[in-house]
């Protein structure tokens, strides 16, 4: 079963976001970027498949230039056949952009499965794995939570709600959303993403960002008020274990 | 005079909570633009859950066997073809709905706005969605007279979608011709644990913040002295540290305990979407940013591991 996964990176969850002077989108100009976080469980999907079955493993990452050379480096680190880094430094595309720019560079390569994330947290317009399946005219599941290669097609696990989930046999190619590999995103060692760096496996196809067809524009972005309505506390721990325990016992629990 | 199309869902015979929500906005929404709320029902054995849809003006049903169960792109097929008419769509912005909503707008080609929470259509269409993990709040703007809204549950009363009238029902035969290229093996219950955290008085709530399963151990204290259980966020349990059934949110469970203390959980809308009708919930998290404090009732910006020894001790102590 060969494999193509498909890597973004997004603003790092853990930064503070600041917003740009015309209040319309992040202030990107010192954004640290990081992997999204699902396309790393699509990613480790990907490797188990082909550490059960076999095939090729191949990566193609959009987005923030130097994020993305260490991001692909680790994803050769820890298992992948090849690495191609699309454009150089488009970060911030609509998901209708980024679809286009994965579908031409998939054009002419043969894939029984193509792997990201089920989401991203930008995704203002729409979920990638999808886009990407319906404009292959392909299959496609979303919210995966586990795959098992067969022979023409692929056994997957779909997780509805309330924990319930379903079992699908779809026919490859396919798309799979991925929301949590079988098991947590493996670690690589530092020493492994130095070899994949001079290895010289990572090769690069120059893109030029294609008009933006979303037809959806941002009009002004804002911090959300946190704490309207909340009670903060103030205090250091004790103080503030303190009053935890008393708001506790008002709540009636004894 | 625009019609609002409502792409519904069920499970297991049950219509969910946030195909009532939509409904509900798109009665809004109708409100405005003249037009009908027109609500799509696809499925095997459908037709019954026609009656409780009476939020609507008008149900579109394909009732067939191939639907059986819920197909990713069986689904979306269908629905390219019944929301022909309608300018405006609403789609939950859940499992289901995301193999539907991307599908349909990239095959149609009318945008799609994700993660949204509320929709305008006064000056042109528009709508308000959470972004970055709910970190970042943006007002969109849509070209064209056309959308597809995918909207995040819990976005507004899912009893204002209810009604008792009775809407008219058009049945329509299935309009895909094609053969469905996944086929649905079965749908697997979870496995029930020890504990049934929806029925919990106090769930102790760790997230990333807690960093490892050791500390765990921790959190379970504090919960044991209050005579509670301890809850995750999905990471924790996608890490194999707590089993799935004390997962909360969107994919994992919806809780309503008197007291929901978090620790190290950042509010994503999907965990926020199982607890936000908790009665009093307290958030702990070193990120003054932190969604979650939009949805707490007390907040303390703090390190739980300086917080943790200090919580045991009063309880103890108490
Ligand atoms: C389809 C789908 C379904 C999903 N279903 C669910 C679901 O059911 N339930 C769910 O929870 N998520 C679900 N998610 C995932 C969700 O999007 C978030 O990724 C997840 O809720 C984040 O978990 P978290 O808050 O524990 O982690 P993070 O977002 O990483 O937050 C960790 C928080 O801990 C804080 N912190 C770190 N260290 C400390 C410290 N020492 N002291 C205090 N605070 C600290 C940080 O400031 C941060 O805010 C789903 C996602 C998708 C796409
Ligand atoms: N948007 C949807 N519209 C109609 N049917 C759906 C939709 N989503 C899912 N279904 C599926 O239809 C199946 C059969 O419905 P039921 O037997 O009523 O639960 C369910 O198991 C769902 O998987």
């Amino acid at each position: 079963m060969d494999s193509v996964v498909l890597l973004r990176p997004v603003p790092d969850p853990v930064e503070e976001l600041e917003l740009n002077d015309d209040g319309n989108d992040l202030d990107r100009d010192y954004l640290g970027y990081v992997l999204n976080e699902f396309d790393d469980h699509a990613l480790e999907e990907a490797l188990l498949l082909k550490e059960a079955a076999g095939g090729t493993l191949t990566v193609l990452g959009l987005g923030s230039a130097d994020e993305m050379e260490q991001i692909l480096h680790t994803a050769l680190a820890k298992g992948a056949d090849e690495a191609i880094k699309l454009g150089d430094d488009l970060s911030h595309l609509s998901v209708s952009a980024q679809t286009e720019i994965f579908v031409s560079a998939l054009e002419g390569r043969s894939y029984d499965l193509i792997l990201t994330g089920v989401q991203a947290a930008d995704e203002l317009d729409g979920q990638l794995a999808v886009r990407v399946a319906a404009k292959l005219r392909i299959p496609h599941v979303s919210v995966v939570v586990g795959a098992d290669a067969g022979d023409g097609s692929v056994r997957v696990t779909k997780e509805f709600w309330g924990g319930i989930t379903a079992d699908y046999q779809v026919q490859t190619p396919t798309v799979l959303g991925i929301q949590a590999a079988r098991q947590a995103p493996r670690y690589v060692a530092v020493s492994l993403i130095r070899q994949a760096q001079q290895s010289g496996a990572l090769s690069e196809i120059d893109v030029d960002p294609p008009p933006d067809k979303s037809g959806v524009r941002v009009v002004s972005v804002r911090v959300p008020e946190t704490g309207v309505g909340a009670e903060m506390i103030g205090g250091d721990e004790e103080a503030a274990a303190e009053k935890i325990v008393e708001i506790i016992r008002a709540a009636g629990v004894k | 005079m625009s019609d609002v199309f409502v792409v519904t869902e069920h499970l297991q015979g049950e219509l969910t909570e946030t195909s009532f929500e939509l409904i509900a906005l798109a009665r809004d929404i109708a409100a405005q633009t003249g037009g009908r709320v027109v609500a799509g029902l696809v499925g095997s054995g459908v037709i019954g859950l026609a009656a409780e849809l009476g939020g609507a003006d008008r149900i579109v049903v394909v009732d067939d066997p191939a639907f059986e169960n819920f197909s990713p792109d069986g689904h979306a097929a269908v629905y390219a073809s019944l929301i022909e008419g309608s300018p405006i769509v609403l789609i939950p912005y859940t499992s289901m709905g995301m193999d539907v909503a991307s599908a349909l707008s990239t095959t149609s080609g009318i945008p799609l706005v994700s993660f949204c929470t509320s929709i305008s259509v006064d000056d042109g269409l528009g709508a308000t969605c959470q972004l970055y993990a709910g970190k970042i709040e943006a007002d969109v703007e849509v070209a064209g007279d056309r959308a597809i809204f995918a909207v995040l549950s819990g976005s507004t009363s899912a009893e204002d979608g209810r009604s008792g009238a009775a809407a008219e029902v058009t049945r329509v035969d299935n309009p895909v011709e094609s053969e469905l290229r996944s086929t649905c093996l079965g749908l697997t219950e979870p496995e029930g644990g020890d504990v049934d955290i929806t029925s919990e008085d106090v769930l102790v709530v760790v997230g990333r913040g807690i960093e490892s399963e050791d500390n765990i151990a921790e959190a379970q204290e504090v919960a044991d002295l209050l005579g509670g259980a301890v809850a995750g966020s999905r990471p924790i349990i996608d890490q194999g540290w707590l089993a799935k059934d004390r997962q909360v949110g969107k994919s994992g469970l919806t809780v309503k305990p008197k007291v929901y203390l978090t620790l190290g959980v950042s509010g994503a809308p999907e965990h926020v979407e199982g607890m936000k009708d908790a009665e009093t919930i307290i958030a702990v998290n070193t990120d003054p940013q932190a969604p979650i404090f939009a949805v707490a009732h007390y907040g303390w910006v703090g390190d739980i591991f300086d917080l943790l020894p200090e919580l045991v001790d009063k309880l103890e102590a108490d």
